[in-house]
């Protein structure tokens, strides 16, 4: 399944935050959206996944998700959004329960997304009790379970430590290469831009437009912070939003 | 030359504002005080006429209950506080949660149930004994409209209070509202629906031993009206003592049903 984002236009009042964005994305791969805080890349997102309604434009879906898939656009979002009263496997459940599956397929279906994210032994444990990394794991394996088509990443990574961010890095990695997944990876972090991405569209500070749309080609399980194609990569980038970057460093914050 | 540094140990100023609970400590304070009103009683310091000895009381209680006297008031009490509060409670629930979900309700409810908060619910049973007569129809009505509103209210706040982004987590994954609304707001506002359980109970407390000394035969607040009308201090403290249990007794329940309800916090 593709998802086909034609001359959006998003704008809350008279603050416009998303002026003619147009976007393909194809099937099995990862398309960073990369932009300095408050250029609407959080807003893009929402609107893919339906969350919000474009004041102007449309998202299409081109071709039908794969059988078996229960949510085709599924988010991973930044605060986890797991549910407190819920243990880990209660929170990987809950977009399976009102599906009417029988109760052993669900549970074989969370117990195998746990197993994926390597949280088997954490099933009955509280959101409270875990780490930010497992909470975050548990977020991937809650989207996991409903077989998505494509993967709607919010700043997956911000809210955690720059060690485990490493490490879920290299674990998104490889859940690539096992199972190719599509995704749009929303980010303002550089590093996991070029290491996960294989195109990084850079969205310019509001209202955001397109400014460039960097293709790199190393495959994911070569890329390292030495690469060559990688270093270039980052370099034209960071050319591209420096400038941005400084003036939204000075701006005054005036939308949540 | 510079003088030798001094030494000191940084002052601590941290702790505090983490208040425990030491189980033995709420029967102690309640030993003291009986204690207290012994010592005092027995001295003099008190007069008999304005409050008996502990003796006293304990001696009226034991003859209540030897009686089975005691039985038909807690009976009649308890009767009324659980109906009248379920009913109360139930309305007040489904309102908050409307005024919480739904602009309609919002707009319409909510002034409404703000206008009906600071009336004093006592000031209605004469109203309601004229639509339900003297019997028992009118003092649950009496509790049930003053649990309303204290619950209508608490079950608004935490409807707002539930996160919004978990809400729209479970919208994005297509969770239907009806379940929305039961796994995610629901055990969201649990909280606060458990907070104002505590108020409304009490205040259905107040309400129950009102309504009884206004038109009853039976039950705790006539029991307390009728010694008073005979002087029988003895009897009147006795029932006092019960209303208090009936608080400590709810206090309890709530704090179990806090523990079970809210293991996750």
């Amino acid at each position: 399944m593709e998802l086909i984002v034609e001359n959006i236009r998003q704008s809350y009042g008279s603050l416009n935050v998303l002026d003619d964005v147009s976007l393909e994305i194809a099937s099995g791969e990862i398309v960073v959206v990369l932009g300095p805080s408050g250029c609407g890349k959080s807003t893009l997102l929402r609107l893919l996944g339906g969350l919000e309604r474009p004041c102007v434009g449309r998202v299409l879906m081109s071709g039908e998700p794969p059988a078996g898939s229960f949510n085709p656009l599924t988010y991973v979002f930044q605060d986890f959004a797991l549910v407190p009263w819920r243990t880990v496997a209660d929170n990987v459940g809950l977009p399976l329960e009102h599906l009417g599956l029988a109760r052993d397929e669900r549970e074989a279906r969370v117990a195998a997304a746990l197993a994926r994210v390597d949280l088997a032994d954490f099933a009955t444990a509280y959101p409270k009790q875990l780490s930010g990394g497992m909470k975050q794991r548990t977020a991937i394996a809650r989207a996991l379970v409903v077989e998505p088509a494509i993967f709607l990443m919010d700043e997956p990574l911000s809210a955690l430590d720059a060690q485990t961010r490493e490490l879920l890095m290299a674990d998104l990695k490889r859940l690539w290469i096992e199972t190719r997944f599509t995704a749009v990876y929303v980010t303002h972090n550089l590093a996991e831009a070029v290491q996960l991405g294989h195109r990084v569209v850079v969205l310019s500070r509001r209202p955001g437009r397109i400014r460039d749309i960097v293709t790199i080609a190393p495959p994911l399980d070569e890329r390292h912070d030495g690469h060559p194609e990688v270093i270039a990569a980052s370099a034209r980038i960071w050319a591209s939003i420096r400038e941005e970057a400084a003036i939204a460093d000075r701006e005054l914050i005036d939308v949540a | 030359m510079s003088p030798e540094p001094r030494l000191r140990e940084v002052p601590f100023r941290g702790g505090g504002f983490a208040p425990g609970s030491r189980r033995i400590a709420a029967p102690l304070t309640f030993a003291a005080l009986v204690l207290l009103w012994w010592v005092a009683t027995a001295r003099g310091w008190i007069s008999p006429l304005a409050l008996p000895r502990p003796g006293e009381v304990a001696t009226a209680f034991v003859d209540m209950v030897a009686s089975g006297e005691i039985w038909r008031h807690l009976g009649a009490s308890i009767r009324r506080l659980a109906v009248g509060w379920v009913l109360g409670a139930s309305a007040g629930i489904a309102v908050g949660f409307a005024i919480g979900l739904s602009t309609l309700a919002r707009s319409t409810a909510l002034p409404l149930v703000s206008a009906l908060f600071p009336i004093p619910k006592i000031a209605l049973l004469p109203l309601f004994i004229v639509w339900f007569g003297i019997g028992e129809a009118s003092k649950y009505a009496t509790i049930a409209f003053g649990v309303f509103s204290p619950m209508a209210i608490a079950a608004f706040g935490g409807v707002d209070g539930v996160d919004r982004s978990l809400i729209r987590m479970a919208q994005s994954f297509g969770v239907p509202t009806g379940d929305i609304v039961r796994k995610i707001v629901l055990p969201g506002a649990m909280p606060a629906l458990l907070s104002g359980v505590r108020i409304s109970a009490s205040i259905g407390i107040i309400l129950l031993t009102a309504a009884e000394m206004i038109g009853a035969e039976h039950g705790v607040g006539a029991l307390v009206l009728s010694a008073g009308n005979l002087m029988q201090t003895d009897r009147l403290i006795a029932g006092v003592l019960i209303l208090a249990g009936f608080g400590l007794v709810v206090a309890s329940l709530i704090g179990v049903a806090e523990r079970r309800l809210l293991r996750w916090r």
